[in-house]
């Protein structure tokens, strides 16, 4: 009894609170990419889009949810029951569970029972939280893997084969660009990355080429276009979500919207400052309206930012067309690994320089 | 290698230097088109609550006309049925008792006039053989329908509004039809 009081259960009420709003927030934010990406298609073409459910068509993606729970579930009988099942599950999961660390705001503070409290808009702070990301995204390979290998049909397995090695191969650069980023910020705790920049340069001024290589490889993870080789709707026949309908499908879908948003929120975090408001120093505006209402407006925006990057996600999905397979791979392995490494070697002798005082 | 015209265009096939295998320039480039796209002008006509204009040869659903008076104009002739290439018209003639003068003008009429608008080909050879001017083609087209037998136009659906009971609705069946026969004649 007495230790079960010791727990403070106002901090997991507060974490508590945080997940669902976060997940919710996610996952409202991903059906609106869907009419946000269909809109910029539009736009794009000198079309429309969607403007008939509501207006400007902002009840589509309702819509479009409510269809997906309507159709009919089709499990194909030569399919292994289970993993068709968990492949779904664990697209959905590993795209959730990114935003555990990801710092989306400041503090916020409130008084309770005559405590002070300040609460961190951050669900998870841990000291690996880079590394955590790394880990979960290369989870995610999972769910297509899974997926293609569970619904017995060779284009799903192809498509599924395509997409392990996409990841795998993209995730080699990706982490080389993040340790030149590394050497500069010295923690992989996002809050003290995102820390670091607030008030000051942002990373992506330091490392041009590292954000870009991050960029290039964050689209290659999320399977977007030009990169969306496991999909390939007109090849393989929408490789491993072929044999999938009804709401297991739009898990799969809205885990690749979910980890757009991610993505981009990692991108924002690393690179962009995060949830610091640009050209406004945050600690003089805290004074000016209190911190409630800072972390509010630096929850904006880094909302704002994150919209950017996910335009810049739709954008070039529907400019560039999808690389072949061997392109995408001599991309990967012989043009962005030599150059990641380039980038690090060069920033580790500048690091270095300068603590030895520009002395050779 | 022979070339049949001369629009052949030779294809680079040098290989890609360093520069262009990161693809960045071109890729620059496409996405400034795809920019630029985002600011021009939409091509769609938003349909329901904006119409594209007929031309004024547009032909649409046919209508059966009647005078002045509100008489139906059709003898139930048979001349548009004959002329029809698709075939799409049946009528059935009947004779006009005494007292019925003011509902028909001649003493022959169609008793049923069914029009199979699946059929039909909006061509316009009904309204040309037509000697009495019973039957045009008019301003709007035949809206959809959920059964088959919805598309087959009956009188009732396709007698143009009395001209004395429902003078607006006349009006308005008729469209610019009354001005464009005004124009023809005085020509």
């Amino acid at each position: 009894m007495i230790t079960l009081l010791a727990i403070d259960w106002l901090f997991i009420l507060e974490k508590l609170i945080l997940i669902v709003s976060i997940i919710s927030i996610s996952l409202v934010i991903a059906m609106y990419e869907t009419y946000a990406e269909r809109k910029v298609a539009a736009v794009m073409q000198d079309r429309r889009g969607p403007n008939r459910a509501g207006p400007f068509g902002i009840l589509q993606p309702l819509a479009d949810g409510l269809k997906l729970f309507m159709k009919e579930e089709i499990i194909p009988n030569t399919s292994n029951r289970f993993l068709f099942v968990l492949g779904p599950c664990m697209a959905m999961l590993t795209a959730m569970m990114t935003s555990a660390v990801i710092p989306w705001g400041g503090k916020i503070h409130f008084t309770l029972f005559g405590a002070d409290r300040w609460v961190s808009l951050q669900i998870a702070d841990i000291n690996i939280g880079i590394l955590y990301i790394f880990g979960v995204v290369s989870m995610g390979v999972y769910g297509i893997m899974i997926g293609g290998w569970a619904s017995n049909n060779k284009f799903s397995l192809m498509a599924a084969m395509r997409g392990a090695s996409q990841v795998i191969s993209y995730e080699l650069p990706m982490g080389l660009s993040l340790i030149a980023l590394l050497m500069l910020t010295g923690s992989l705790k996002m809050s003290s990355i995102v820390g670091g920049q607030i008030d000051s340069w942002y990373n992506v001024l330091y490392q041009p080429l590292g954000f870009f290589i991050f960029l290039v490889c964050a689209f290659a993870e999320c399977n977007r276009t030009p990169f969306d080789l496991p999909e390939a709707e007109n090849e393989l026949n929408f490789g491993y979500h072929q044999e999938y309908s009804s709401m297991k499908l739009g898990f799969y879908l809205f885990a690749e919207y979910i980890n757009m948003f991610i993505s981009s929120a990692v991108m924002v975090s690393l690179f962009w400052g995060g949830y610091d408001i640009p050209f406004i120093k945050d600690a003089n505006l805290a004074e000016q309206i209190g911190y409630n209402w800072l972390a509010a407006l630096q929850g904006l925006s880094m909302f704002i930012k994150i919209a950017i990057f996910i335009f810049a996600f739709m954008w070039v999905r529907w400019t560039i067309p999808r690389f072949r397979y061997d392109q995408l791979m001599n991309l990967g392995w012989k043009t962005l690994i030599p150059l990641s490494l380039f980038n690090m070697i060069i920033t580790a002798l500048v690091v270095l320089l300068r603590e030895y005082g520009w002395r050779f | 290698m022979q070339h049949l015209t001369n629009r052949a265009k030779p294809v680079d096939r040098k290989p890609m230097t360093a520069l262009e295998k990161l693809y960045l320039w071109n890729i620059a480039k496409g996405m400034w088109i795809t920019l630029k796209h985002i600011f021009k002008r939409k091509a769609t006509i938003n349909f329901p609550e904006q119409r594209r204009e007929f031309s004024p040869v547009f032909r649409g659903l046919q209508v059966l006309n009647r005078d002045a008076e509100g008489r139906e104009n059709c003898t139930a002739c048979g001349l548009c049925a004959v002329a029809c290439p698709a075939e799409a018209i049946t009528m059935e003639a009947a004779e006009r008792q005494p007292g019925e003068e003011h509902l028909y003008r001649e003493e022959k009429y169609a008793a049923k006039y069914e029009i199979n608008m699946l059929r039909c080909i909006f061509c316009g050879l009904c309204e040309e053989a037509c000697p009495k001017d019973a039957v045009y083609l008019s301003e709007t087209f035949a809206p959809s329908n959920y059964q088959r037998k919805g598309f087959i136009y009956g009188k009732e659906d396709l007698l143009i509004p009395h001209p004395k009971l429902e003078p607006e609705a006349y009006q308005q069946a008729l469209g610019t039809r009354a001005k464009r026969q005004e124009k023809a004649s005085s020509n």
